[in-house]
């Protein structure tokens, strides 16, 4: 199992039905772990697993030294006694108590007479001073969501999960809420688990990202390097990468290193990846940002780098970027997609039908083991 | 007016409805959040009273209260008493018979809770007991305090069974319901005139209140 140093996270959650799960991961102290997965991939299950409010068939969860579940063992500690501050989707308030009574309410474990005092600071440090009396429904998303986690960080917790905590405001609110969490997360010495659909989101807050299907994980490490090096193809396909593709590796040189991958007959380089044995059939991808446009106007030396030309398929302006579709030539439909600022398509004429270059970044190709890739392919 | 009846109905009331609170609130929160095998009998048996004629009711109770069947001679080991025609076997009947009252509105209350609010109060440290008490128990009270209103009023006005069992000995089993149609009976017609009346305003501010309770509810949380 993954290891958080004792002190922080540990979690490895199995079970065939009737949710199927088969979860590995640590979450070290003050980080912040992103669970990303689509609708109904597992990601809140393992939340109330760790919480205790879901008891898998088997599995063992650790947080900062003490075991709160282990089925070996026959350990299963109630939610009362996992020291865990849980941030519901839809914040779960307590609708007959007022602002601070939701935070009492978690405060149990100080005496009655520093109670106020600790709801009082918890309040000012979620920016809710003055709502004290106020009741949950007469509070906007954004402060029922504060409320939430003044109410979760009262416990002191050994871990804060947090539960999709953007799902139900409107945009702008869940901005400010994002740069809020940054800011409070700063200050937290415990390890934080963030449940997310956002890939974007995942990639902003957290040190470390996820990627659960199915009830599985299939990836876990930094979000940029999950989301431009996954290492399969579902992976890929979950992190919205589009360019996958099939190849067959040509060899490997080890000065420089790199490793060679035959693609519609072109010979790519790529970043070097000796563990894929030459001849062996694979899939690579490349992530949008690492497919360079040559400029007509100005050619610059990048344009030696896995040249490829094609025709454009697709221009599709999204506001500042513009996402391009370029059919490579006599790849009978393969199509690689790439973000360019929007200006720059303009400038350089780019529109359906008009003939383009682009390099593929060497550093930037991650090979695969073979799985039929689907669509992009 | 036989006040000695009216005094017998409202003890009555009131016994069923305190003992069919922590009962109600048992059963109504197992039937809100548990699923189990049997779920759906236990809720028949349970809704069974509120369609079944009193008197066959009535008369199942009186054949359990026989001096010779289990639950009799069980009550007889414990408390050297008689169920049938006893002030005790009509406890035991009202009870039985008020259970859909008090366990339906119950039941709605509690699954009226939503669960993560239940499980954001284990994650916060409260034991079941404190759950209970400090969160489920505040939410659910105007279900709970409909399902007491209910059992009462309806104790109050309780006749098939009441006569069934109890019979009519005055000051042990002559309810007001009794009393009236004993009353009846013997053409007192203004005895029975009074204590209808007595009844019927009785009956309709309690299902007035239940609306107005119902109505406050739905204001606070609709």
């Amino acid at each position: 199992m993954a290891d958080a140093g004792g002190e922080g996270l540990e979690v490895r959650l199995a079970q065939a039905g009737p949710i199927p799960l088969g979860v590995s991961f640590a979450c070290p102290p003050e980080s912040l772990l992103a669970l990303v997965g689509p609708s109904g991939s597992g990601k809140t299950t393992v939340l109330r697993a760790i919480a205790g409010l879901y008891r898998p068939v088997t599995g063992r969860v650790r947080c900062a030294g003490a075991t709160w579940l282990d089925t070996q063992g026959h350990v299963f500690v109630a939610p009362q006694r996992r020291s865990v501050g849980l941030v519901f989707q839809d914040y779960a308030l307590f609708p007959h108590l007022s602002v601070t009574g939701n935070v009492q309410t978690a405060l149990g474990h100080l005496p009655r007479a520093r109670r106020a005092r600790r709801a009082s600071e918890l309040l000012e440090r979620v920016n809710l001073s003055g709502l004290e009396r106020r009741r949950p429904a007469t509070l906007s998303g954004g402060q029922q969501q504060r409320v939430a986690i003044a109410r979760a960080l009262a416990r002191d917790p050994a871990v804060l999960l947090l539960d999709e905590p953007f799902s139900a405001v409107d945009q702008v609110t869940r901005r400010k809420l994002r740069r809020e969490l940054a800011q409070l997360r700063g200050s937290l010495r415990i390890p934080v688990v963030l449940v997310t659909h956002d890939l974007e989101e995942a990639g902003m807050l957290a040190d470390r990202m996820c990627i659960l299907h199915h009830g599985r994980s299939l990836q876990e490490g930094p979000p940029h390097e999950v989301m431009s090096r996954p290492r399969s193809v579902q992976v890929a396909r979950l992190v919205d990468l589009q360019n996958v593709f099939e190849g067959v590796v040509a060899g490997h040189q080890s000065d420089p290193p790199l490793t060679r991958v035959r693609w519609l007959g072109h010979v790519l380089e790529v970043r070097h990846q000796p563990a894929f044995a030459a001849g062996a059939a694979v899939c690579w991808v490349i992530p949008g940002a690492g497919v360079i446009l040559h400029r007509r106007d100005r050619p610059s030396r990048g344009e030696r780098e896995n040249p490829v030309a094609g025709r454009v398929d697709s221009v599709v302006v999204l506001g500042d970027t513009t996402s391009v579709a370029l059919q490579v030539d006599g790849s009978g439909g393969a199509r690689i997609s790439f973000p360019v600022p929007t200006h720059v398509a303009q400038r350089n004429g780019l529109a359906a039908g008009v003939s383009a270059k682009v390099s593929l970044r060497a550093e930037a190709i991650q090979i695969m083991d073979w799985e039929a890739p689907g669509e992009g392919g | 007016m036989d006040f000695d009846a009216l005094a017998l109905s409202l003890r009555l009331a009131a016994c069923t409805a305190l003992v069919l609170l922590p009962v109600g609130i048992a059963t109504a929160r197992l039937l809100a959040w548990s699923r189990f095998r049997g779920r759906g009998l236990l809720e028949a048996a349970l809704t069974v009273p509120l369609v079944l004629p009193p008197t066959v009711l009535g008369y199942y109770l009186l054949s359990g209260f026989d001096a010779a069947a289990p639950p009799a001679r069980l009550w007889h080991a414990l408390t050297g008493g008689s169920l049938s025609f006893s002030f005790a076997g009509l406890l035991l009947a009202s009870v039985i018979a008020n259970l859909p009252f008090a366990v339906l509105p119950m039941q709605r209350a509690f699954e009226g809770i939503a669960r993560n609010v239940r499980e954001a109060a284990w994650c916060s440290g409260l034991s079941a007991w404190r759950t209970l008490l400090a969160i489920e128990l505040p939410l659910a009270w105007p279900g709970v305090l409909s399902a007491m209103v209910l059992t009462f009023a309806h104790t109050m006005g309780e006749f098939g069974v009441v006569l069934m069992v109890g019979g009519n000995i005055p000051e042990e089993t002559r309810t007001l319901s009794i009393a009236i149609y004993d009353r009846t009976q013997a053409f007192d017609d203004r005895a029975a005139g009074i204590m209808s009346a007595v009844l019927l305003g009785f009956s309709f501010a309690v299902v007035w209140s239940v609306y107005l309770l119902d109505a406050r509810t739905r204001g606070r949380h609709g």
